[in-house]
């Protein structure tokens, strides 16, 4: 399976386990939705279950918040994570507080899926990775997937939490992974092994990194599309760098990052996002909290500069392999 | 510095930024106010398509006149015990705002916030409401959990965040929260209820249940954009919802005029999305009974939703924390045209000859009594006064179902830090 596909057969499985499931959102109902994840859901599970909104973010994310006061489960899509913002609201100050303020008395076990990142031309409002405003809300678990298995098994773990869970799909590995090199062919998912997705029930526990590649070098923290920049660049240039798919960056895994980065001694954080204030902060602030007397260089930060992700110069934007490349030298010369 | 462009025979434009008719100091007068007649506004079967009553949402369904007596066709028909019930109801509500003003005076709360000449809003449709039917309030409605007689004790500890408060002293005063009484948590943010509440009565119907929702929100809020959305979906899915727009004339000390009301009426709202709207007389608590059964009757029957603007007067400041004389006139309150909700039902109570004078008095006593007697018994659990009556790690808690690492290590470095410190 591509991610697509992979986060489709997530959600029909889901619906068929648990009839609490409901899917919404801009065109995700006959259509199947612009990236087609959600495409035969509604001819399977019913228009009650899967169906069409108005195109008003707010509305989406506020009915279910009400939704899941009923007690339903909803999944709501809002199309282009760049179009998260009008519902920031409903997200900040009602669905991550509501089990809080009401001291457990209603929750909001809502599962919000987003096309993130750039990398497919899209422009200022349709590339950009606002992870890192959503890791900074108390309450809101924040899920990024870098592959098909990974992506169901962890969208099925998101369905079944009981708190409010962003998951982030990077759209520029939808169809295949992506190193970065966009000069060369894209390669598809079926030629990788993490396309290999049961057609079944599984789980990937949120909270759990996935160390994607051994390495007494370096550590690479990433997760999503940056993932892929990251092999590519460990293959290109043979370094023994260590890489570690983060997965769910709240709540994280703290003890798989502390024990390579103690082990390597050496940190480079990536991400698309700007930079300034971005999730690479954080994970920096926290390998030298953990790791300080362990570190022979600066913890380096590869991430997308800190402008409006430009249309034409986008690949001047994205943090590819030789951004990737140039930290890893300073790094390792440090 | 906007350089002026060069001039062209055209006369100059002006911003239109609207001004309340009466200011402190200013004598009122509200002869320009049209409040109709009691009993003359038609009443639709509550099946009727939204299309054939555009023009209710412009005049003032009242069935309450001067003189204490109930006309027209949206007389509820109500018997008396249940016109005792509501009028104890409301007067409940303004014994219990009396006094918990009062202990936030004296410093017992940080915040209180009255409904005081809005009662019959809350108190009116619930008791025309289910039970079961789900209420997304905003701040003001504390006359939906007294109407379907919550313990007031339980919303005083609330008030103290003391050691009875469920909400484990984390809200602010009057943020209540009670799902057992169908009463959704409040906010604090603005009209976030209005699309909860859609999406609730969503759920409902696409559950084939028979509960409807219904929520509330103020005038001034109607400008979010979550009041639009709402409208929008409750309009696209014909949402089994009652949108009720409590217009009270300020929003702080912004008059209706900033939401739009120099325009057209609230209730108007509905025609743009081709819902039913409704204008009722809010300080008629037969009125207000009325337009909601009849929009719960609608939305039960697969009809969709309901708006109903109640019109009625923010008789006291909207806060502890605001004066209203620094920005409106005293005199609007006495002068209001629409009277005082209790005093109205009182009077037609007596009217019909069940009720008088002497029974109001000793109700009024034994209501003051008993919120003076839970009031003692919720003091005794703490008030803010006294300090903090939850343990410091429940801070914590309810942030996930589960508390990951990063929560526990945070909670454990605040017991460090008040240990070292010596607190």
């Amino acid at each position: 399976m591509n991610m697509i596909q992979a986060i489709n057969s997530a959600l029909d499985v889901m619906m068929g386990r648990d009839g609490e499931i409901v899917v919404l959102g801009e065109d995700v109902g006959f259509f199947g939705g612009v990236f087609k994840a959600t495409e035969g859901l509604q001819a399977r599970h019913g228009k009650n279950r899967v169906f069409d909104t108005p195109i008003s973010e707010i509305g989406i994310i506020g009915v279910a918040v009400g939704m899941a006061t009923y007690g339903l489960r909803p999944v709501p899509e809002i199309q282009f994570a760049d179009y998260i913002y009008p519902a920031l609201d409903q997200l900040v100050s009602e669905a991550a507080r509501l089990r809080y303020r009401s001291a457990g008395e209603f929750t909001a076990p809502i599962t919000v899926r987003t096309p993130f990142g750039g990398g497919i031309f899209g422009g200022q409002t349709h590339s950009q990775s606002p992870e890192g405003i959503f890791t900074h809300v108390a309450g809101l678990k924040t899920v990024i997937p870098s592959n098909p298995y990974d992506a169901k098994g962890l969208l099925i773990a998101a369905i079944e939490d009981n708190d409010p869970v962003i998951f982030f799909e990077p759209k520029r590995i939808y169809n295949g992974p992506f190193d970065g090199h966009y000069d060369r062919p894209v390669t598809p998912w079926a030629k990788h092994p993490q396309s290999a997705v049961p057609e079944g029930y599984y789980r990937i526990p949120l909270g759990k990194a996935a160390v994607v590649r051994e390495g007494e070098a370096a550590t690479l923290l990433c997760y999503g599309t940056m993932v892929h920049v990251a092999l590519g660049v460990a293959a290109e240039t043979g370094a023994d760098v260590e890489i570690i798919d983060l997965r769910t960056l709240v709540p994280l895994d703290i003890e798989t990052i502390e024990a390579s980065v103690k082990k390597t001694g050496r940190c480079i954080v990536l991400h698309e996002a700007t930079r300034t204030s971005g999730f690479g902060a954080e994970l920096a602030a926290l390998v030298q909290e953990r790791c300080f007397y362990s570190l022979e260089a600066p913890v380096e930060r590869v991430t997308g500069w800190d402008t409006p992700y430009p249309h034409s110069l986008e690949w001047a934007y994205f943090p590819g392999p030789v951004r990737l490349t140039e930290a890893l030298k300073r790094v390792m010369e440090g | 510095m906007v350089e002026p462009r060069s001039p062209r025979n055209l006369p100059p434009l002006s911003l239109h930024v609207p001004e309340p008719k009466f200011r402190p100091g200013d004598a009122v007068d509200y002869a320009e106010f049209d409040r109709g007649t009691a009993g003359m506004v038609e009443r639709p079967d509550a099946a009727a398509a939204a299309e054939t009553m555009r023009d209710l949402p412009y005049v003032l369904i009242r069935v309450l006149n001067d003189e204490g007596e109930a006309h027209g066709p949206w007389n509820p028909r109500l018997d008396p015990d249940r016109l005792r019930t509501m009028l104890r109801h409301m007067a409940l509500t303004r014994a219990f705002d009396e006094r918990m003003y009062r202990a936030q005076r004296q410093g017992k709360t940080s915040f209180y916030m009255k409904c005081t000449g809005e009662e019959a809003t809350s108190v009116g449709a619930a008791h025309a409401l289910d039970r079961d039917d789900m209420c997304f309030p905003s701040y003001r409605q504390q006359g939906l959990l007294i109407a379907r007689d919550w313990p007031i004790g339980d919303m005083m500890c609330q008030i103290y965040s003391n050691s009875g408060d469920r909400l484990k002293g984390r809200q602010m005063p009057i943020m209540y929260s009670a799902k057992e009484a169908g009463f959704f948590s409040i906010s604090g943010n603005l009209a976030t209820q209005y699309p909860q509440a859609v999406g609730f009565a969503m759920a409902s119907a696409a559950k084939g249940d028979t509960r409807i929702a219904a929520s509330w929100v103020g005038e001034g809020s109607t400008a979010e954009g979550d009041f639009h959305s709402a409208c929008t979906f409750a309009s696209v899915y014909r949402a089994p919802v009652i949108l009720n727009i409590i217009n009270n004339q300020w929003a702080i000390s912004s008059f209706s005029g900033f939401a739009g009301a120099e325009a057209t009426t609230f209730a108007a709202r509905a025609v743009g999305y081709g819902i039913a709207g409704l204008r009722v007389d809010g300080n008629d608590i037969l009125a207000v009974y009325a337009a909601t059964e009849w929009a719960a009757e609608r939305a039960r029957g697969n009809h969709g939703p309901t708006i109903i603007e109640h019109f009625t007067y923010r008789a006291e400041g909207h806060s502890t924390s605001d004066d209203p004389s620094k920005y409106r006139s005293a005199e609007e309150r006495g002068k209001w045209p629409l009277g005082d909700p209790i005093a109205r039902l009182k009077q037609h109570l007596v009217r019909l000859g069940e009720w008088d004078d002497e029974r109001h008095a000793a109700m009024d006593k034994e209501l003051a009594e008993y919120v003076r007697d839970e009031g003692r018994k919720a003091e005794a659990g703490g008030t803010l006064h006294d300090g903090l009556s939850q343990p410091f790690t429940t801070m914590f808690e309810d942030v996930f179902e589960e508390m990951p690492w990063h929560l526990k290590e945070q909670s454990a470095q605040m017991q460090a830090e008040r240990k070292a410190a010596g607190i």
